[in-house]
């Protein structure tokens, strides 16, 4: 059971809700209410926001200010939610669909701009809502609705866009470490401050991804991603050969003297107010 | 002493929203309504409001939304493609709920089409672009004047009812200079979105008054609500019940409906005696206003009706005035678009004249005069 603290975050009464049992998003959504809950944010000043697809129907079921955009594009309206009140922490959840592909344009450019919001990208490689479609990050050879003979298009790795792009945290785990997500979460809404921070959670879709790539159990996506995650710091020792289809979890970008869009954007103010 | 400038209609527009209370501009770059936002950028720093230049159309308007979600009076601006690609979240703010202004300077299509050529191609776009149904308010102004009084007007009603509200100018009116005279603050209303009276705790989203519209709150100011682009009940929570689908898919229509009198505005010349009447707005109707007069001068019985609403579009008045006249001439900038309203609305008790350019030109006060004089 969820602490008390954490409990008070739920909207209960929009529950049951529509993930599937054994679902990895529930607990991506559990470490984003302890990271909010131990960060003591008022609830008042916590807003969610989310795309379209299974990863963005979280929102609903947390109370607070909560802001289920359209497919792709919640980044933008949280831009402008952002910077009408820039008081609130924006808690920004999209799958890997919806944020790198539909979305891929906003995702970017919320990197470039540096504003304070907290990205977190609930990376399950597929469409899970639609059925099981592939998506930028379906893996070279896996199946999907659409990839019936395997897919052929090469994958994003949202973090080092992420870090292209100009995104001041940057950082991945995986749903089989919780804990370290929720560590991680917290520094991440910590840098709202700071700038913008991407947080990549692989999930997994035992319904759409695995039962087309024999992984339909919850536990064989645990396991999987257990047994194939790899901490930055080992990481850096091995060669690219040892770290194919490894997932390397850690923190990768981490700017502590990043300047945040609404406080530049303070200064446009000032500089307006005094012409 | 009043204010008098000598401004383009796009100036005049920014203007007219900075002075309705308007604090966050989303947008992007394209002709012709670029000015809107580069006026914006200059005037909303200075009055401590936002502008954001976004990455593309759907973001201008997607930030637009947010930052009305959390409190300040917002517009965006566009022309003829990037309104295409507005759509979406068009419907978004209208199933949600969301005031918005949106200015679209009409310019030649479909596509890329005529970007700096006028046009009047977006006045069924305005009404159907989103998919789904929905009331739809969209001003079309003719003068510069007009582009900062129906910007005021257009951000009083997006907050009354709570849904975007456009402004159809053309990229004549865009474009074009004249004098203007800036209303002194306080000439107009400037009306501002119901707030929640019951605390936080009793608060219900959705839950309308008797005029349909729902209270809203804005984040951050100590009300937790859902919003969503999904069919929700009053919690504003997904549904799939028909009676709640029912009830919020009508509401939205009905809002806009049942005050349709209060929002229709038009403007009449020479039509006591009229036998022929011209229907036109927004460039078109400069051009027709000047024909109008030269042939009063001549004794032609020629009057002019001007719907400064699109939509709602003034069908009463126009069924009205189809039992006294002979002939309605309705020019356009498109290939009939606002004639089939016309028509409808006429149903058969006069005859109907469509009269269309899309060569990226604009009628002139003559060929104007050669169209009435074909009738009268």
């Amino acid at each position: 059971m969820p602490r008390e603290d954490v409990k008070k975050l739920l909207r209960t009464k929009f529950m049951p809700h529509i993930w599937c049992p054994g679902c990895g998003h529930g607990i991506i959504m559990h470490a984003i209410l302890r990271a909010l809950a131990d960060l003591k944010i008022p609830q008042d000043q916590i807003c969610i926001s989310s795309g379209i697809g299974c990863s963005s129907r979280m929102p609903g079921y947390i109370d607070a200010c909560t802001l289920h955009t359209a497919h792709g594009r919640s980044l933008a309206f949280a831009t402008g939610v952002k910077m009408a009140n820039p008081g609130l922490t924006i808690v920004n959840v999209m799958g890997d669909g919806d944020g790198t592909a539909i979305g891929g344009n906003h995702f970017i450019h919320a990197c470039r701009r540096n504003i304070g919001i907290t990205a977190v990208v609930m990376n399950n490689n597929i469409y899970g809502m639609t059925g099981g479609q592939a998506s930028p990050t379906t893996p070279e050879g896996a199946f999907a609705s659409t990839a019936p003979y395997g897919a052929v298009d090469p994958t994003f790795d949202i973090c080092k866009l992420a870090e292209g792009a100009g995104a001041t945290f940057v950082a991945r785990a995986t749903v089989a470490q919780p804990a370290m997500c929720e560590q991680i979460l917290k520094k991440a809404i910590l840098h709202q401050k700071k700038g913008f921070a991407v947080v990549e959670i692989v999930s997994f879709c035992h319904t759409q991804f695995g039962r087309k790539n024999k992984r339909s159990r919850p536990m064989d996506n645990f396991n999987f991603l257990k047994d194939n995650s790899v901490m930055k710091a080992k990481a850096d020792t091995m060669t690219a050969e040892e770290l194919k289809g490894k997932i390397i979890i850690g923190e990768f970008v981490n700017i502590e003297d990043a300047r945040e869009y609404t406080e530049r954007y303070d200064e446009v103010i000032a500089r307006a107010q005094k012409a | 002493m009043a204010q008098v400038e000598f401004w383009q209609g796009n100036k005049a527009i920014a203007m007219g929203a900075v002075a309705a209370g308007c604090r966050f501009f989303g947008g992007y770059p394209i002709t012709p309504s670029t000015e809107i936002m580069e006026v914006m950028s200059e005037e909303l720093p200075r009055l401590g409001g936002k502008f954001v230049q976004m990455e593309d159309e759907i973001g201008g308007i997607a930030a637009t939304i947010g930052a009305s979600i959390a409190g300040l009076k917002s517009m965006t601006g566009s022309s003829g493609p990037g309104i295409s690609l507005k759509q979406e979240l068009l419907g978004y703010a209208y199933i949600a709920e969301i005031p918005i202004v949106v200015a679209d300077v009409q310019r030649g299509g479909p596509s890329t089409g005529l970007p700096t050529k006028v046009s009047q191609a977006d006045v069924m776009q305005a009404k159907w672009g989103t998919h789904g149904d929905h009331g739809t308010i969209a001003y079309a102004p003719s003068s510069i004047q007009e582009c900062y009084e129906i910007t005021v007007k257009a951000f009083n009603m997006a907050e009354r009812f709570r849904q975007p509200v456009l402004v159809m100018a053309d990229e004549i009116i865009g474009h074009m200079r004249e004098k203007i005279v800036i209303p002194e603050p306080g000439t107009y209303e400037i009306v501002d979105r119901k707030k929640p009276t019951v605390c936080p705790e009793e608060f219900i989203p959705y839950k309308a008054d008797d005029d349909d519209i729902p209270p809203m709150a804005a984040f951050g100011d100590g009300y937790r609500w859902h919003v969503t682009g999904l069919t929700s009940n009053d919690w504003g929570f997904p549904t799939n019940e028909a009676d709640e689908i029912d009830k919020k898919a009508n509401r939205i229509i009905r809002k806009v409906d049942r005050f349709r009198d209060d929002i229709v505005e038009f403007k009449e010349e020479s039509m006591d005696d009229a036998e022929v009447v011209v229907v036109s707005y927004g460039s078109v109707s400069r051009s027709a206003l000047r024909a109008i007069r030269e042939l009063r001068l001549e004794g032609v019985k020629v009057g002019h009706f001007r719907p400064i609403t699109l939509w709602p579009f003034p069908d009463k008045e126009i069924a009205e005035l189809s039992k006294r006249v002979k002939h309605i001439i309705v020019p356009e900038l498109n290939a009939g678009q606002m004639v089939n309203e016309v028509e409808r609305a006429v149903a058969g008790r006069c005859e109907v004249h469509r009269k269309n350019l899309i060569n990226g030109e604009l009628y002139k006060p003559d060929h104007i005069m050669s169209f009435i004089k074909e009738v009268a």
